[in-house]
């Protein structure tokens, strides 16, 4: 597979004597496990065609935590507000379809996601100057601002209620979203979930991705080597915005909804939870995190709460003082002294 | 309803609710300035004395006075253990796992207080002596507020006393302006820290207390007041006494009127003000500029 965006690819073929430059020209290529999500994504809806409305959740929460990765795995963005994208890609979608105005939910996506898109650039193009505890506030303040904006505008957005009931119309004219069984729901988040994970894996292996990298670890050195590191987190904050939006635009067709909650400081904490849980700056982090969360959430949460959040407060801290690579670093910590046994 | 309330009723409503945002967020502005930790779990510690205040009256039945004393000093000692035990092996770490580890420490007390005092909201009563209105000869307004604002304004100028005239002050303010260089010349920042933080969390402890009254007091009240925390601390500027209580005062002030002129989007102000202001001034309004 030859790729021209990747620099790697005109040294494919290393020498045997050469291990780390093989390694870095194979970093790019698909691995036989990369196919596990997916066949588990079409294995869940055969499997359990009870629970596909739970499924779109989940999928929804792994795109958002994937857009999330974009901006603080890879480029070290990091914000307390992502919940900013994803409610005003929610409510482009819900504000479209609630006043009649557009319905086909593909192409309102691609409009959630330059609605979102607008949002990041244009407050990363003020934000993105500032870092640490600054940024985090920036960050929280304006996600908090667009909140209060949505509770204010009561007439258009419907205010705390939100707008229930949207008319959403079938994907590609044919399949019907059905509140009541949720496959048209659950295969339309996989196609997308697919369609930008695609975009994100080529992005982050991309020259780009390598600088974003670059800038996270040693921002000084990026800007000693002349690389336009401003320019690079803005471009980078805005599609991850733009993501968010798409998953926000998603949830608000699924669910057939909107509310404040898309905006809310729970759903930017969440997110960040589910993301690190995972692991971030590794792409799957996104997926062993949200399944972790929301299987736990979904079973616990209901019938224990108060447990729940015990739970997950023991489980943030542990992970906080020892684990800071989430489920995936423990896996590969533990994978990687199998091997080393094995090897000895 | 406006033309019903004068301007210094309105200015005084204010000024107390600001000074309880003061209390509250004091400690967490100084040990931020100190250690550049960010801890989200200070309102956490505000909670958990507010309810050690309010449950020590309605229960045990100490007068005002004990029980803040008693949160206080339990808030403190609770804080010491934490800090001793787990923010200490945090302080070298990046601030994505200072925010994971705080906002797993609110969970984790958000289900302890509902677990130990159920998730209802608890009231304050109280004590006669602070009830009721107070002539203040220009206006008539409640004894309570009146109390908060002076004991506010007496806790300023006692931390700003020890923060400029005594040997730990001028220890804390050398920390904050440059954690190297203060540690190089022999001042030992740890048990600094270990005295601020305590000091911090016993005073969010008394601002939970005071401000029941109003804010109310449930399990969810670390999260629910977090923002306006890190607003009045990072608005004033890390580690300087006068610049959360101004920046508090302010806050408090605005909201306040903010909220009876415009119910509903009041609070939109505030936020967007912040915005605008930590643009402007990245550090705060009393920041040093080089942290």
């Amino acid at each position: 597979m030859t790729d021209p965006a990747t620099p790697a690819a005109a040294v494919v073929v290393a020498p045997p004597d050469r291990p780390a430059a093989g390694a870095l020209a194979r970093r790019h290529r698909w691995r036989w496990f990369e196919a596990l999500p997916w066949i588990a994504g079409v294995a869940f809806y055969f499997a359990f065609p009870d629970y596909l409305g739970f499924g779109a959740d989940l999928l929804i929460a792994i795109l958002f935590a994937l857009s999330l990765d974009l901006a603080l795995g890879y480029a070290g963005i990091i914000t307390l507000g992502h919940a900013a994208f994803f409610g005003a890609g929610a409510y482009t979608v819900g504000l479209l379809a609630y006043h009649g105005i557009w319905t086909e939910p593909i192409s309102s996506l691609a409009v959630a996601a330059l609605a979102a898109a607008a949002i990041g650039f244009a407050s990363g193009v003020v934000l993105l100057r500032t870092r640490g505890l600054t940024l985090l506030m920036l960050t929280l303040c304006t996600m908090a601002l667009l909140q209060e904006a949505a509770n204010m505008a009561h007439d258009v957005t419907g205010g705390f209620d939100g707008l229930p009931s949207l008319p959403i119309a079938p994907v590609f004219g044919r399949f019907d979203f059905n509140p009541l069984y949720a496959d048209t729901q659950y295969l339309f988040s996989l196609g997308v979930l697919a369609a930008c994970f695609l975009v994100v894996r080529r992005l982050v292996y991309s020259p780009f991705g390598q600088s974003l990298a670059g800038i996270r670890e040693n921002l000084l050195r990026m800007h000693a080597v002349g690389a336009p590191v401003q320019r690079r987190l803005l471009v980078c904050y805005t599609i991850s915005a733009a993501i968010a939006g798409i998953a926000g635009g998603l949830w608000a067709q699924a669910n057939a909804y909107v509310n404040l909650s898309a905006l809310d400081l729970d759903r930017a904490a969440t997110v960040l939870i589910i993301l690190i849980l995972g692991g971030y700056g590794r792409l799957y982090g996104a997926f062993v995190g949200a399944v972790a969360y929301m299987l736990l959430s979904h079973f616990l949460a209901e019938v224990y709460p108060t447990a729940w959040q015990l739970g997950l407060g023991i489980m943030l801290v542990t992970i906080a003082l020892f684990a800071r690579n989430g489920i995936l670093g423990i896996g590969e910590a533990l994978w990687r002294r199998l091997r080393r046994r094995r090897a000895a | 309803m406006i033309h019903g309330i004068d301007v210094a009723s309105m200015i005084l409503g204010g000024l107390s609710a600001g000074t309880v945002l003061f209390i509250v967020s004091v400690g967490l502005s100084v040990t931020m300035g100190l250690m550049g930790f960010v801890n989200l779990a200070h309102g956490a510690f505000a909670m958990v004395g507010g309810y050690v205040i309010v449950l020590a009256m309605n229960r045990a039945h100490l007068d005002f006075a004990a029980a803040l004393a008693l949160g206080f000093v339990a808030t403190a000692a609770l804080s010491v253990v934490l800090e001793r035990t787990l923010y200490r092996r945090l302080y070298r770490a990046g601030e994505l796992d200072q925010v994971l580890f705080t906002i797993g420490l609110i969970f984790i007390f958000i289900a302890a207080t509902t677990l130990a005092a159920g998730p209802d909201s608890q009231t304050l009563q109280l004590p006669p002596a602070l009830e009721g209105q107070l002539d203040l000869g220009f206006t008539q307004y409640r004894t309570y507020s009146v109390f908060l604002i002076a004991a506010g304004a007496l806790i300023v100028s006692g931390l700003w006393l020890v923060f400029e005239r005594t040997r730990l002050g001028a220890q804390i303010r050398a920390t904050v302006d440059n954690r190297r260089m203060a540690e190089s010349l022999g001042i030992n920042v740890n048990r600094l820290f270990t005295i601020t933080f305590a000091f911090g969390s016993g005073m969010a402890a008394l601002g939970g207390g005071l401000g029941a009254e109003f804010l109310g007091l449930d399990p969810q009240y670390a999260l629910k007041y977090l923002v306006y925390f890190l607003i009045a601390v990072s608005v004033g500027g890390l580690g300087s006494i006068t610049g959360v209580y101004v920046a508090s005062l302010l806050i408090g002030t605005l909201d306040f009127v903010l909220k009876l002129y415009l119910p509903k989007g009041g609070t939109m102000f505030i936020y967007a003000l912040t915005i605008l202001l930590l643009l402007w001034r990245p550090q705060g309004l009393f920041g040093r500029r080089d942290i």
